[in-house]
């Protein structure tokens, strides 16, 4: 990376930055979010929930594994695919403009959003202007992100979800908990209640009949979205790439909704974080081996749907992109961080990881959750709240997550960092305390030797029995005994049979 | 410097690691063991305290400076530094350079020395060159491989290669090997009860192997693990892999 990404070249139109602040305003839905591990614990008891994300991030996972092994050399498209992405957050501004003269040189609009009220306005007045009250939406985490579906609804629109697991999310009045698989903790029963309880209030029900098998479930879906695809005048999407020499923005998906929205409806928008600029079209040929694979475990998507502004007679007459930041741009302008940007949203990290196997989503209170949400949520909203402050503690360090990741974002390392500016930020507690205790006895071998010595005099006191409880230390003996401390330490020994010339 | 051991093989300190030298003596007491049965010089430098890892996966990175100046400093001199732990060793190779970034000179001392620190099976398989430790323990084992020495400094299967050498062992493949125990450093403190959940299931293929003895190239993954086996009353004892490879017939463990 060179020294200098000119990130504030994006940032600084228009008016001033002091009204705005560099990170993300946590939208309502999140405020208050109680920190991770009480959060984790209640969603551990959730047996019907522990079952379903086992079962659907280990099958994820064997697949993911089986067609990346196949792969002749998939680390080298990993560094391709990082590099790509390297190449343009390094000189993201420069990208941005070429993207955007690219897409107005063919007939799009561009707009620029700071944050997320801006991004909903400006989406918000362009479906007014239509004089709309629906609009069909493909999947896409920035419009999670910003919660436009909330600000639409604010403004009298109705805003129809159109891929399957996100419809049931919403006819739920659920929370997505996973990047890819928004209902991976629901289970089929589960979703034809939701269909049978929720489709009739907002279009066409489900048939009474309903079983829980997939493709009567399926049908349910594909009969329900239909004649809202045929209705609406206006769809919205995110977009999984934006390319910025030729200004083709990119969806993949596997249901073929997305196609629907993208061609159907006369007016189409699109909300696009700035990292997802990509400098070439070439780089699409690494970027779709890596997604796919990494995200479904297939070698190709089934629909893979790219628009390069407005075609007469083709498609939507009327072509918005809505350019965001909401934080990236702090993002960016931390060196170690900044990787966390090159994401692309595919959730193998969370498919691996065996902290959000067990948790699940909603534990991270975010629509980012697993490793990337961990590294991503406290830098892009800061680390203000008891839950941003509480994630880059939601992981055991395993490593598992960056061996998965496709676009090499050493997720470890940024945790570890995280933690530093953690507990930077929170001054004095107790544990700095401890932990400065424990570095001053730990940078000295005579001090090191004393406080060993209380260790040997607890194990002579123990004999030979086991440690079931020790006060204070519920956290680790409420459900595992302790090592019993041994008489006499390594060092001890060492010096009795060797002496102690080097002390 | 410390009085050097007998043999004709190559010298080596022993970095025993803060941990293992207060809570698990047992463990570097088998590397030395081990290592001069095999012919080699165990010098233990007794400046040495700890790698500062506790302190770096906390959010302390800069307290553990001093630590990683004194690592440098103590064992700067040895061509070979070896330590019975993946996770210690990953911390030294993969976490000093990253602490020690912001001076030049602590810096290129770190690059120096952090390669020539060695987890046990790989200065047993790629210095020593050998497989067959001459150790004998007739039970039934199933071994763990830890996070860091899976995914840090990748082992790989190295400690496989010493175990299966070892006569009378009957080893048997633990279901979800790769899948972490759930310890992770203060993670077992901080999120007590994912730490568990990941636990329990650890214990649980641990138990479906019908093995008596788990054994690990990490003692504090052993804690974890062995804590909940005890919690179960399970009868399973846990090992570190130094213990089983030093064990004969003449002295088993």
């Amino acid at each position: 990376m060179s020294p200098d990404p000119a990130h504030d070249r994006t940032v600084g139109r228009g008016a001033g930055q002091a009204a705005y602040p560099p990170v993300q305003v946590t939208s309502p839905t999140f405020v208050g979010m109680p920190k991770f591990p009480k959060a984790a614990r209640a969603e551990l008891a959730n047996a019907q929930q522990r079952r379903n994300l086992r079962h659907a991030t280990h099958t994820i996972r064997d697949k993911r594994a089986h067609v990346v092994a196949e792969v002749d050399d998939w680390e080298a498209l990993r560094v391709k695919g990082a590099d790509a992405k390297d190449e343009a957050l390094t000189h993201l501004a420069d990208y941005l403009e070429r993207l955007e003269e690219s897409l107005t040189a063919n007939g799009a609009v561009v707009h620029w959003a700071r944050d997320a009220a801006e991004a909903n306005r400006i989406v918000v007045d362009i479906v007014r202007a239509k004089e709309v009250d629906e609009v069909v939406k493909v999947k896409s985490m920035v419009t999670q992100e910003i919660e436009l579906n909330e600000a639409l609804e604010a403004a009298g629109v109705s805003a129809w979800e159109t891929d399957l697991a996100e419809l049931i999310v919403q006819l739920g009045h659920d929370r997505p908990s996973h990047i890819l698989v928004p209902a991976i903790h629901r289970n089929r029963k589960e979703i034809r209640d939701i269909f049978l309880r929720e489709m009739g209030a907002v279009g066409r029900p489900a048939p009474d009949d309903l079983t829980d098998d997939p493709a009567r479930l399926a049908e349910a879906a594909r009969l329900h979205l239909r004649e809202k695809f045929l209705r609406a005048k206006v769809g919205i999407s995110g977009a999984n790439f934006a390319v910025a020499d030729s200004g083709t923005l990119v969806v993949v998906e596997s249901e073929g909704n997305g196609r629907m929205c993208l061609t159907l409806p006369e007016t189409l928008i699109s909300v696009v974080g700035i990292e997802k600029v990509l400098p070439t079209w070439d780089d699409l040929t690494t970027m779709l081996q890596l997604l796919p694979r990494s995200s479904t475990g297939e070698r190709m998507n089934p629909y893979t749907t790219m628009w390069t502004g407005v075609h007469e007679g083709d498609g939507p007459q009327e072509v918005h992109v809505v350019l965001l930041d909401n934080g990236r741009s702090h993002v960016l302008a931390d060196r170690v961080g900044r990787q966390a940007l090159r994401c692309i949203r595919c959730s193998a990290c969370l498919n691996v990881c065996p902290v959000y196997e067990r948790t699940g989503g909603h534990a991270y209170g975010s629509v980012y959750p697993g490793p990337i949400g961990a590294v991503l949520n406290p830098q892009l909203r800061g680390t203000t709240s008891d839950i941003d402050r509480s994630l880059p503690y939601a992981s055991s360090l395993c490593g598992a997550c960056f061996d998965a990741c496709p676009v090499r974002i050493n997720i470890p390392e940024l945790l570890v960092e995280l933690r530093g500016k953690v507990v930077e930020e929170s001054g004095p507690t107790p544990e700095s305390t401890a932990m400065k205790a424990a570095a001053w006895v730990l940078s000295d071998p005579r001090r090191l030797a004393t406080a060993q010595k209380a260790a040997t005099i607890a194990g002579r006191l123990a004999g030979g029995r086991t440690i079931r409880s020790v006060p204070g230390l519920g956290a680790w003996t409420n459900a595992r005994d302790l090592p019993t401390p041994p008489r006499e330490t390594f060092r001890q020994w060492w010096v009795r049979e060797h002496g102690n010339e080097d002390a | 410097m410390s009085p050097a051991s007998r043999g004709d093989g190559p010298r080596v300190a022993l970095f025993a690691t803060c941990f293992n030298d207060t809570m698990w003596p047992g463990t570097p007491k088998a590397t030395v063991r081990l290592l001069e049965r095999l012919g080699c010089r165990v010098e233990f430098p007794l400046q040495q305290t700890c790698c500062g890892q506790m302190l770096t996966n906390t959010g302390y990175a800069a307290e553990a400076v001093p630590l990683v100046r004194r690592f440098v400093e103590v064992f700067g001199d040895y061509d070979h530094v070896v330590a019975p732990s993946g996770s210690c060793v990953g911390s030294v190779r993969e976490q000093h350079p990253m602490i020690a970034k912001d001076d030049a000179v602590l810096s290129s001392r770190v690059a120096e020395v952090a390669p020539r620190v060695l987890e046990l099976s790989e200065f047993l398989v790629d210095v020593l060159g050998v497989t067959d430790v001459g150790a004998y323990f007739p039970h039934r084992v199933t071994y763990h491989p830890t996070c860091h020495s899976l995914r840090m400094i990748r082992v790989a299967d190295r400690p496989l290669q010493l175990l299966r050498a070892v006569r009378g062992i009957d080893l048997v493949e633990l279901a979800g090997a790769e899948e972490c125990c759930g310890f992770g450093g203060t993670f077992a403190m901080k999120n007590a009860d994912v730490s568990i959940a990941m636990g329990s299931d650890k214990a649980r293929n641990v138990l479906d192997t019908g093995a008596e003895v788990l054994v690990a190239g990490d003692n504090s993954c052993l804690a974890h693990i062995g804590g909940i086996l005890g919690r179960q009353r399970s009868g399973v004892r846990t090992m570190h892999l130094a213990e089983i490879l030093a064990s004969t017939e003449e002295h088993p463990a």
